[in-house]
């Protein structure tokens, strides 16, 4: 089984991503499940969404405590909130920036991905240049970074469960998929 | 066609196969998007029902409760302090023999105020003649609204299925969506004996006396008995034609276990991954879900849980003043049957995680069965 924690603000659509990732994951004939922390719905509050893909049926219905990778939506949030919480070591840490995480230490233990994926998303007009909408971005990184999953079911995913600004939306997370930088030194 | 949706939207997708006629609902977190999306679909026709728009539960139960007497077939969806606000007409439904169905998405009962899981909601309907099914999977649950129209239309009682805040409502997962052409062969439109009919009056809900109440009340007892082979039948004829069944109850690995946990709505589905990883180390474990709880499934828990050594009852809830309300029942149902002991845990209260960790806790404490409360073990409490 693969567990992925998803972090990121109010707004910015950590949750939605989360779904992404399971639809995607799904058609490529994964079992699937994901599923938000839900705490206060505000705007610009610390969110936590939950991803599990496995072979098989997936029983577990509780938090993810020990996830194998981490989707960050906004790299604020590494001050902030302890992200690295019961990751295991190798595990991926796609982020969203537009600086070199390894000056933070996590390269040492985990393998890190950055991509710009707010420039992205306001190219493609996600949000707003103040709460840009970045999850359909960091989602193409994710499949990019870590090969879990194609981008064409990463795509396909977004047709799905994005309303609006299908095709713009499709555009970043391919943009992102290309445009990644893997930091780590592992 | 299978689709990754949310726990809320197979209740939809579940009332859509169903051909339902009149939705009636208030929203509230958690359960909100049930009403969206079922609004959505009569808005664009995807389902020919009407949607009354209401100020309160009392009064959406109270619209289903005219509809159907009207002969429609009729849903409502609540949670928490909506299904306690519909409380009195939760009763009427059930005297006026009115086969509604209703989703309620178990939330805890404020103050303070929650939106996470428990189950003291639903529980606190306990007694009121609606039958009870708790659901673990975002399939079972769109599975067993359909289901519920089929029994509450055979024995003319109203049903209600639960399932978890959060772990069920907004878990998104895989779901195989049915069609209403493939559901209506098993389930055809609603035909009421008698229904509100201005060419063919009748009286409803009229005085009784003490001549005639009696009576009724026994009748209400007599199809709820009757439900059970109902239940059973419709659950078969479901797996025939669409290929999942779900039964009264879930047993799991018991057969030759000395230890069962019993357990109901999504902590069913995390315990059998306790019960694996246990089993590797050579414990002999089970698990069994409780998951029609309105009628209790006397035969099936005894039947399961006589041959072990010791049952320890999960519950996510409380009766205050008495015990968890699971272990309640099935301490009731094993009274004078069998010596088999069993021990009451709960945890989980107000959406508390209750993860593999929380249950192998549980379990180890069954096994060693030395400091054992007799009733109450709280697994998990900080004070």
């Amino acid at each position: 089984m693969i567990e992925i924690r998803t972090h990121g603000r109010g707004g910015q659509g950590a949750v939605i991503a989360s779904e992404i990732l399971a639809d995607a994951f799904f058609r490529e004939k994964k079992f699937v499940q994901a599923f938000p922390a839900f705490g206060v719905e505000r705007r610009g509050a610390p969110v936590v969404s939950f991803t599990r893909v496995s072979d098989g049926e997936i029983r577990e219905r509780c938090e993810i405590y020990e996830p194998d990778h981490l989707v960050v939506l906004d790299p604020v949030l590494i001050e902030t909130v302890n992200i690295t919480a019961g990751l295991k070591p190798g595990g991926w840490i796609v982020i969203n920036t537009n600086r070199d995480m390894c000056g933070s230490g996590l390269c040492e233990t985990f393998r890190v991905a950055t991509v710009d994926a707010n420039s992205i998303a306001l190219k493609y007009g996600l949000g707003s240049r103040s709460a840009p909408i970045v999850n359909t971005a960091i989602v193409g990184a994710f499949a990019g970074a870590t090969k879990l999953v194609g981008l064409p079911a990463v795509l396909e995913a977004i047709a799905e469960f994005v309303p609006v600004r299908k095709e713009n939306n499709m555009k970043a997370a391919e943009e992102a998929f290309k445009s990644l930088i893997v930091a780590s030194k592992r | 066609m299978k689709k990754v949706i949310m726990g809320n939207h197979a209740v939809s997708y579940g009332v859509r196969a169903s051909d339902v006629r009149v939705i009636s609902a208030y929203p509230i977190t958690p359960q909100t998007q049930v009403v969206e999306l079922l609004s959505e679909m009569c808005a664009n026709g995807e389902l020919d029902a009407k949607f009354i728009a209401v100020e309160s539960e009392h009064s959406a139960l109270t619209a289903c409760v005219g509809a159907s007497a009207a002969g429609s077939r009729t849903f409502t969806a609540t949670s928490s302090q909506g299904l306690l606000l519909m409380h009195e007409i939760i009763h009427w439904a059930v005297g006026a023999r009115l086969p509604i169905v209703m989703s309620n998405v178990n939330r805890a009962v404020g103050p303070p105020w929650s939106i996470w899981t428990d189950q003291n909601d639903s529980l606190s309907q306990r007694d009121t003649g609606w039958l009870q099914i708790y659901c673990e999977s975002n399939q079972e649950v769109q599975d067993t609204i359909i289901q519920a129209f089929k029994i509450a239309e055979t024995v003319m009682l109203p049903v209600m299925i639960v399932l978890d805040a959060f772990f069920l409502s907004h878990t998104f997962e895989i779901v195989d969506i049915l069609e209403p052409e493939s559901v209506r062969p098993f389930l055809p439109p609603y035909r009421p004996a008698k229904k509100i009919d201005v060419a063919d009056p009748h009286s409803f809900g009229n005085l009784a006396s003490p001549s005639e109440y009696f009576e009724l009340r026994y009748m209400i007892e007599k199809a709820m008995e009757d439900s059970r082979e109902v239940i059973k039948r419709t659950d078969k004829e479901f797996e025939e034609r669409f290929g999942r069944g779900y039964g009264v109850v879930k047993p799991y690995r018991c057969e030759d276990a000395d230890y069962i946990l019993v357990t109901s709505g999504t902590v069913a589905s995390t315990t059998r991954a306790v019960v694996d990883a246990m089993r590797e180390e050579g414990i002999k474990i089970g698990s069994l879900k409780v998951r029609v709880f309105r009628p209790f499934p006397f035969d099936e828990v005894i039947a399961t849980l006589s041959k072990a050594k010791r049952v320890g009852v999960i519950d996510r809830n409380i009766s205050f003043g008495h015990h968890g309300i699971f272990y309640q029942e099935v301490k009731s149902a094993l009274y004078g049957r069998t010596d088999v002991p069993v021990t009451g845990f709960i945890t989980g209260l107000g959406g508390r995680d209750v993860t593999p960790p929380v249950i192998r806790t549980i379990a180890e404490k069954l096994i060693k069965g030395t400091n054992l409360e007799p009733d109450i073990n709280w697994i998990g409490v900080k004070i």
